[in-house]
């Protein structure tokens, strides 16, 4: 029993170490990695044009939930004056780096997941460092990079969209005054709110996207599955480990400022 | 033109092992690879092949043993020797390896591109150049996806070879395909050879095509090196593991073409 613990143990210490160097060299490899423009703009569609549409989704009903249910609370105790205030801290503070990660991690995470696994079943990855180019800083450092920039970004139009979604149903269908809501809100947000909102994004930014390469990147590690399934089974991983990691990650950001 | 006896090897290799847990594949390997020839491994499927040459590739660790590359080893803590290596050799897959989501012309380019300090317009040139000498420039803008399985073969060649490397590697190029294709594969090999001069060192079972291609043959079976010479002297070998292999190659054939006389019959 003591046995099996210690392996375990000694694995995760092995994983997370593993984890941790792997990420790191795709850092240390834009120092010499060549002409990684081209893949640096690529890498921001498919992170941010491609996911666009659905962080406004997201954001637009997150801020109708919000409003909605804010004014319902506010209104037991005859606050409907903080709605503003109230939609605006929950985006900023929490939902929207939170939720706008989490939803790129189910669109662009899981998808370099499964690109990385399908490169490595096929033996593009092997192929690249056959060649002598540096497969972390052809194919994560680009990546990484394009994170730092898209997730903050996205988080912002989350929060914006929030925002307006919040006047949607908080004034235009509960009938709140749009100046008491739009005031409260300019009220409400310090800049160190907005501090806590983009580190955040940019720390799930570089966790999430981290996390799920080194998933599709090492889909071949686990030997009770092969081929197809080694593929879909990485990009399981890659999407229940980088969201629980957002949510761990959240509370520790979280933590230092309050 | 094959280098003369007296010129040191262009690989060495010398006792190379590996096993996979407890299973040995390769169990002290020794071959001189000599510069400029086309050197051919055979052996039964399953015997370490490809496992060995992906140890010379560098993709795969060996337990003990040591490659050598022009006299210098290669040794994972000699990163100038292995980047040397790496940039003087090239290594076709069995699949080919092609990347899907770039262009013919994308994947010719990409070794130049993030190996070398070339200009854009000279890795044009020199892709093209590759591209048109395996007569696929009318193909540059197609994806691997959109090529018939030879053409993805000659892809893969002109990836391989527009680095002009001195050593070219072939995991199985023939694997499942076609007598007539196994012929154009193993003709192309050696045209190109010829036209560029790498040494290409090629890992296949099948026989007849080999020694007709191949300057010097060598049969592992195993995990061990037990023939090494030309093909002449592979045909007239007495060895019995020789004949045994050459035997059963023959037999597989005559088999086969007894049950294609029988299909036509019917």
């Amino acid at each position: 029993m003591l046995h099996l613990i210690g392996r375990k143990a000694l694995d995760i210490l092995f994983g997370l170490g593993d984890y941790a160097l792997f990420t790191g060299r795709s850092f240390y490899a834009v120092m010499h990695s060549k002409r990684i423009w081209r893949r640096f703009i690529r890498s921001i569609y498919e992170q941010g044009t491609v996911c666009l549409p659905v962080i406004l989704i997201v954001g637009l009903f997150t801020g109708l939930v919000l409003g909605l249910q804010g004014y319902h609370i506010l209104n037991r105790f005859g606050s409907v004056g903080l709605l503003g205030s109230m939609v605006s801290l929950s985006l900023v503070r929490e939902m929207a780096p939170v939720l706008a990660g989490l939803m790129l991690i189910g669109q662009s995470g899981s998808a370099l997941a499964a690109e990385l696994g399908i490169q490595r079943n096929s033996e593009q990855i092997v192929a690249l460092e056959t060649m002598g180019v540096e497969s972390h800083g052809y194919l994560i450092t680009p990546r990484l990079i394009a994170a730092l920039l898209v997730y903050p970004f996205q988080t912002a139009l989350f929060v914006v969209i929030g925002f307006w979604g919040g006047s949607l149903s908080g004034s235009l269908l509960l009938g709140v005054d749009s100046g008491v809501y739009w005031s409260s809100i300019q009220r409400a947000i310090e800049s160190r709110d907005l501090r806590e909102c983009f580190i955040k994004a940019a720390v799930f930014g570089i966790m999430s996207v981290s996390i799920c390469a080194y998933q599709g990147f090492h889909a071949d590690r686990n030997h009770s599955d092969t081929g197809a399934r080694a593929v879909s089974a990485a990009t399981t991983r890659a999407v229940v480990m980088s969201s629980i990691m957002v949510l761990v990650a959240d509370y520790v950001v979280s933590s230092f400022f309050i | 033109m094959i280098a003369s006896s007296t010129e040191p090897p262009l690989l060495k290799v010398d006792q190379l092992a590996k096993s996979f847990g407890e299973r040995p594949v390769l169990e002290g390997v020794d071959l001189s690879i000599p510069r400029g020839s086309v050197f051919t491994v055979l052996g039964p499927s399953g015997t370490g092949k490809s496992v060995f040459l992906k140890c010379l590739a560098g993709v795969m660790q060996q337990d003990s043993g040591m490659i050598s590359f022009e006299g210098r080893p290669l040794v994972a803590t000699d990163k100038e020797t292995l980047t040397d290596f790496r940039k003087r050799c090239s290594f076709l897959f069995q699949n080919n390896a092609l990347f899907d989501s770039l262009s013919a012309l994308e994947n010719v380019s990409l070794p130049l591109e993030q190996t070398t300090n070339l200009d854009s317009h000279e890795i044009q040139r020199r892709s093209m150049d590759a591209l048109s000498q395996l007569e696929l420039e009318s193909f540059r803008d197609r994806f691997p996806s959109q090529m018939s399985g030879g053409m993805q073969k000659r892809l893969a060649l002109a990836r391989a070879i527009v680095t002009r490397p001195e050593l070219v590697l072939f995991d199985e190029p023939t694997a499942g395909l076609d007598p007539l294709r196994r012929n154009a594969v193993f003709s192309m090999i050696v045209k190109y050879q010829r036209r560029f001069n790498f040494t290409a060192l090629i890992v296949t079972h099948d026989v007849p095509e080999a020694l007709v291609a191949s300057n010097r043959v060598a049969l592992l079976n195993g995990g061990k090196i037990c023939f090494e010479g030309t093909p002449d002297d592979f045909s007239s070998s007495l060895d019995p593991v020789v004949t045994g292999y050459r035997d059963s190659t023959d037999a597989l054939r005559e088999s086969l073409a007894s049950i294609k006389g029988q299909a036509q019959h019917i």
